[in-house]
């Protein structure tokens, strides 16, 4: 809502010093959010003045055609003499008024005028457009052309009202008044303390059985139909110019008479008015709904096909409007240029249904300002004071004649209170105001209140969102000052921390983050053909998708079953970037739909849901896993002084694996593996234990050279992803400590050659088993393949550490726990020890 | 060695000559002297104190000298022994340590040699702002509570106050997800949720009984197309408490509290009406400029862009919490009430880390989150 300070002061006597920006001040503080203050005519200085256009000389030759004018500006040029102009309007006559800046005047914008060399000829001035005064888009598609009534030599900038401020206020849902000079002026008022003039207070005929004929079917959507009639409407009448220029500064643009009046008696009063050519009507004026398929071409020229839930206004032959929020093209006020203008109007001020014309709206894509305001709520007994003020601007401005006939159909009903604790504001806020303060408070925003302890408060008439006692709260706590709340802090009970999973969560994060990856935080959104590029087979359960009805772009119309699609576009972009040696990570939910779709039903909300109830909403949402990926590229250790680098390569994938199930408390299994994105013989299988089953958590290893290529990514990329709350399943919960012994470690290296298919985890397994409760460690410290063990074949060197907890161990006793591992991996693995 | 001479006469054996013992340790004292390495004191060593040394054998001799005499000579040869060995000590440690000198100096290296061998990993400066905005709730006793993205419109619009025809429904773009076959548009009442205030509801469904007080960081969606301003997929911080007596003063010295821990103890909130569905009265919440620090206002030498020189912040909404919101969460608001804020993390991290465009924090470049580490 656009507000004109000069208009508003029209209501309320604010002090002549106050600005713009005190006023905005102000009304933050009551909870209006002015969100600028337009200085209109800032910088603007004369002279300014009303010319009268006395010749005009088409010059010729030019690209455009140009006008030589003589205009006649008074003494304001000092001489009296013509003022010679250059203009290059073409859409004035001679005799016409017109706007001329003179030189030393100095235009919106900084725009200084002097007489200068232009086509020939030299220009003492322009004649102006709306535009060039900073007036905004006055519909006459060139220079001002002013009415034959203003004298020549009349200061312009004060005609025009070039000079204000205009507050623009974002006015929120519930505050439907606020979008009328009236409920600004409302609040103004409170804000200052001062008197509003409220120009709903008119006097207005008592209805009677004459007026236009009205038949209300569906009182339910319209409650409140008021028809009056004007007769004698002077075609020829034009909208004066402080009517422009409120509608102007207010951001509509000016139409005819008619129209301006009935969006002017809209801006005033909030009430929004249609005006029906009485000609064009036939009969009477119905409202009803809509059949299913009617058929209305509205003012905006669009063919509009009608729902059944639609509220349209009719006359005999059918809908002649969508009721509160576009009129039909057949009933439209004829423009004052055709050759047959209108003279007779009904003019319609009618209270619609909220939902109903937000439904319409919706449902047509057509928001009109109407709409706007029936949606947040119109004053229903604003309608009658609307139909008269347009009533009487149309008889002043228009020469028209008022009809006695007064329609006015009223579907009863009640005033609507609320009922609250006197002390409720005192409870809501925290702050003692008192019964005193809140009733005064209260009568301010127009309520009627009664009662001691226990107020009966029937709210105004215009504020259909105060229906509840916190409502009537927010309204005392507004008015006596957001900014006077103290500030107390509650006393939570003692809480637990963050749970066990929200600390793996960031132990996640800091571990890959300790382990040189940075986090990157991708879109879900992906399209279906990332599956290919993954190579995922057809029937991948990874390929079932959450589908999006209105996603951003067509070509990701689906939510990720994987993180790697979007932290490997972010690896490329910043491999394209020139950063090459890379490591990301990123966790975070994929989803999958459940295997039967279902609708989420939109629950009851006056009670508490059962628990079946929420169950199905579960039901109806898709399975959401938290997964964590790296990715990796280039360098993993820099080349330096220091010596070699060290390319990333498939073991950094799988120890970041490694890293997560030791931040999970889980033992991770390790095996070889196949699954699309990765390199066939490069693909480790990560495998957990829970509930004694064991179950496959993701992937790891090297990418598959086809992915690389389709992803456009550095050859050799490695990646890992792996489901994050079924690893944080298999945890093992607290850590019992370890025994550590303080007798000498006896330490036994063994070379094992096995054929080279034979995982060496496997090898490992055995070895361990077969050494006993005395092995302290093992570590795999060398793998060997060549000629020396034959083709086919490698040596897997390890180091067992023995120990024991309470002795320390003969040569002898090592030996045997070694020989005993060498045997059962031997057994087991067909391993032969090195050397034997 | 010889046997014990009782008639053998000290004075006549010259090597046991007090002036023959003050000779062989002058010797060895010089030879010491003399030896400029540890290799010459090597051979001093032996020579003056070794088996065969002058007094080494002087001391020997000790054993033929008649008793009367033995006494003389021992102490006669012992000090001079002993000062041999304490002169050959002092010599040796320093040799050692000229040695040492000189092998440190030869093993300095240049430690202002770069090492870049491996990078620093880092978290996302969003995670990490998010933690740390719940990290001063959880130390005043709230619970961190979840949900999950793809959430019922139930939980995401009705159940907060918003009906099916709100206008406030309308002022957030929602990405709908496709239901079952046959249904279209949006009709699978399941959404990309708009914000964290779901978890509200459900916080309130699943401890069932207030008090609760918990704040939901997270991950929201809105049909926005990313520039330097908007971003489709932002993170919010949400916080409900519920409680019997909750005020609207508990909720500024709530988020006064969490300015200061955040920005610094000089900080404050301001609130302005506002609207939102989920609360009721509703305001919006600014904190002074952390930038500017309101310095900037009045005063056009020293503009503020963080703040446009408005000197305040808009951090986001925040209110009581609608009784009908604790109503379909089967709170009773006869007995209960609540405030609640949200705001978006991203807009915090651009001001306080002065971030210019939203894609930074979108796009993933290491160049941008490495800088931030592990916490911020």
């Amino acid at each position: 809502m656009r507000v004109p300070l000069s208009w508003l002061r029209e209501y309320v006597d604010l002090p002549a010093t106050e600005t713009g920006r005190d006023v905005q001040a102000k009304l933050i503080e009551v909870g209006l959010e002015v969100e600028t203050v337009e200085q209109l005519g800032g910088g603007l200085k004369g002279p300014l003045v009303v010319g009268k256009v006395l010749t005009i000389e088409e010059l010729e030759g030019f690209k455009k055609p140009i006008r030589f004018c003589t205009v006649d500006v008074g003494t304001a040029n000092g001489t009296g003499e013509p003022q010679e102009i250059v203009c290059g309007a073409r859409n004035f006559a001679v005799g016409d008024k017109v706007v001329v800046v003179l030189p030393g005047a100095v235009l919106p914008g900084d725009f200084a005028i002097a007489a200068r060399k232009t086509y020939g000829k030299t220009s003492h001035g322009m004649i102006c457009s709306g535009d060039e005064l900073g007036m905004g888009d006055d519909g006459s598609g060139g220079i001002i052309v002013l009415p034959p009534e203003h004298e020549v030599g009349t200061d312009a900038i004060e005609l025009l009202e070039l000079v204000d401020e205009v507050l623009d206020i974002a006015v929120t849902p519930d505050r439907g008044y606020a979008l009328s000079m009236r409920g600004v002026a409302r609040e103004t008022a409170i804000a200052y303390g001062l008197p509003l003039r409220d120009p709903a207070l008119l006097d207005v005929p008592a209805p009677n059985s004459f007026g236009y004929p009205v038949k209300i079917s569906d009182p339910l959507g319209c409650d409140r139909f008021t028809a009056r009639t004007v007769t004698g409407l002077q075609p020829e009448a034009r909208s004066p110019i402080w009517l422009k220029r409120r509608l102007q500064k207010a951001g509509m643009r000016p139409i005819s008479l008619t129209v301006d009046i009935a969006n002017y008696v809209m801006l005033e009063l909030g009430q929004p008015l249609h005006t029906y050519d009485r000609s064009q009507i036939q009969g009477t004026i119905g409202v009803r709904r809509a059949e299913q398929g009617e058929k209305l071409t509205t003012l905006d020229g669009a063919k509009r096909v009608l729902d059944a839930e639609d509220l349209v206004i009719t006359d005999d032959r059918g809908p002649i409007g969508l009721a509160g929020v576009m009129g039909g093209a057949n009933t439209e006020i004829a423009d004052h240029d055709a050759e047959s203008g209108t003279t007779d109007v009904v003019i319609e001020a009618a209270h619609f249904d909220a939902l109903s014309v937000a439904r319409t709206a919706r449902r047509h894509k057509l928001g009109s300002e109407a709409a706007k305001r029936y949606e947040r709520g119109v004053d229903p007994q604003a309608a009658s004071a609307a139909a008269q003020r347009t009533v009487d601007l149309l008889v002043l401005l228009a020469g028209g004649t008022a009809e006695a006939g007064v329609t006015e159909i009223i579907a009863p009903t009640a005033p609507r209170t609320i009922t609250m604790p006197a002390d409720h504001p005192d409870k809501v806020a925290g702050v003692t105001y008192g019964r005193e303060t809140v009733v005064r408070r209260l009568q301010q925003v127009g309520c009627d209140v009664y009662g001691q302890d226990d107020l009966t408060v029937t709210v105004p008439s215009w504020r259909p969102d105060l229906a509840e006692p916190n409502d009537l709260a927010e309204e005392v706590i507004r008015l006596e000052g957001y900014e006077n709340l103290p500030s107390t802090l509650p006393k939570p009970p003692a809480g637990r921390g963050l749970t066990e999973r929200q600390r793996l969560h960031r132990r996640v994060g800091r571990a890959l983050a300790g382990a040189g990856y940075v986090e990157a935080l991708s879109y879900p959104f992906i399209g279906e053909n990332v599956f290919d590029q993954l190579g995922l087979e057809a029937d991948d359960p990874n390929r079932r998708v959450v589908e999006l009805v209105n996603p951003l772009s067509d070509e990701e119309p689906a939510l990720r079953t994987t993180l790697l699609p979007g932290l490997l576009s972010a690896l490329r972009r910043n491999d394209g970037r020139g950063s090459h040696d890379l490591a990301l990570f990123e966790t975070g939910l994929v989803f999958h739909p459940r295997d039967e779709l279902k609708v989420a039903v939109r629950l009851p909300v006056d009670r508490r849901p059962t628990d079946e109830e929420i169950a199905s909403l579960t039901e109806a949402l898709p399975v959401q896993p938290r997964h964590a990926a790296v990715v990796l590229a280039g360098a993993r250790e820099q080349a330096g002084w220091w010596g070699k680098g060290r390319p990333a390569d498939w073991a950094d994938a799988v120890e970041a694996a490694r890293t997560l199930a030791r931040e999970a408390g889980a033992e991770l299994i390790v095996d070889q593996g196949q699954y699309g994105p990765w390199h066939p013989g490069r693909c480790a299988e990560l495998k957990v234990v829970i509930d004694g089953d064991i179950v496959s958590v993701g992937h790891a290893g090297e990418l598959h050279p086809r992915v690389v290529k389709a992803f456009g990514l550095p050859a050799r990329t490695c990646a890992m992803e792996l489901d994050l709350d079924r690893l944080e399943q298999a945890g093992e919960g607290v850590l019992r400590a370890p025994r550590i012994s303080a007798f000498p470690v006896a330490t036994q290296d063994v070379a094992l050659v096995v054929d080279k298919e034979v995982p060496a985890a496997v090898v490992e397994y055995y070895l361990t088993g077969g050494a006993g409760d005395l092995l302290e460690s093992i570590r795999l410290f060398d793998v060997f393949e060549g000629e020396q063990i034959g083709a086919g074949k490698k040596s897997l060197a390890y180091a067992l550490r023995f120990r024991a907890a309470d002795r320390t161990l003969t040569v002898d006793e090592a030996s045997a726990a070694r020989d005993a591992a060498v045997a059962l991996a031997a057994e087991r693995t067909g391993a032969v020890l090195r050397g034997a | 060695m010889s046997a014990p001479n009782k008639s053998y006469d000290p004075v006549e054996v010259e090597a046991l000559k007090p002036e023959e013992i003050e000779r062989m340790r002058d010797e060895a004292l010089a030879a010491f002297a003399a030896a400029d390495s540890l290799d010459a004191l090597q051979e001093a060593k032996v020579a003056h104190t070794g088996g065969t040394s002058p007094l080494a054998l002087a001391n020997r001799e000790i054993g033929a000298l008649p008793p009367q005499a033995k006494a003389e000579a021992g102490k006669r040869v012992g000090m001079a022994r002993g000062a041999v060995s304490k002169a050959l000590a002092a010599r040796q440690s320093e040799l050692e340590a000229e040695r040492d000198a000189r092998v440190l100096v030869e093993e300095a290296v240049d430690v202002t040699l770069p090492y870049d061998r491996t990078a620093a990993g880092a978290r996302h400066p969003l995670t990490t702002m998010m933690e740390r905005v719940a990290d001063v709730f959880v130390s005043m006793g709230y619970e961190v509570a979840e949900g999950p993205e793809v959430e019922a419109e139930w939980f995401n619009f009705d159940a907060l106050n918003f009906t099916p025809d709100h206008p406030a429904r309308q002022m957030q773009d929602t990405f709908f997800v496709q239901g079952p076959e046959g249904k279209t548009g949006d009709e699978s009442g399941v959404v990309l949720r708009t914000h964290t205030s779901p978890v509200q509801a459900r916080a309130l469904l699943e401890r069932r009984e207030p008090p609760v007080y918990i704040v939901c960081p997270g991950r929201v969606y809105r049909t926005d197309e990313l520039d330097a301003t908007h971003t489709p997929v932002f993170h919010q911080i949400e916080l409900l408490a519920v409680d019997e007596g909750l005020t609207m003063a508990d909720l500024k010295g709530t988020l006064d509290h969490m300015v200061q821990a955040l920005f610094g103890p000089d900080m404050k909130t301001r609130l302005r009406p506002n609207y939102f569905p989920f609360t009721e009265p509703s305001a919006e919440m600014d904190m002074v400029c952390y930038v500017c620090r309101g310095e900037s206002v009045g005063n056009p030498d020293r503009p503020c862009r963080t703040c446009g020189s408005e000197g305040w912040i808009e951090l986001g909404g925040c209110g009581m919490v609608n009784p009908k919101v604790l109503t379909a969460c089967g709170v009773d608001p006869q007995k209960y009430s609540g405030f609640a804020f949200g705001f978006g993390i991203e807009r915090m991290l651009m001001f306080r880390h002065n971030v210019e465009d939203m894609r930074d924090m979108v796009e993933g470049d290491v160049r941008f989150t490495r800088p931030f580490g592990m916490e911020i």
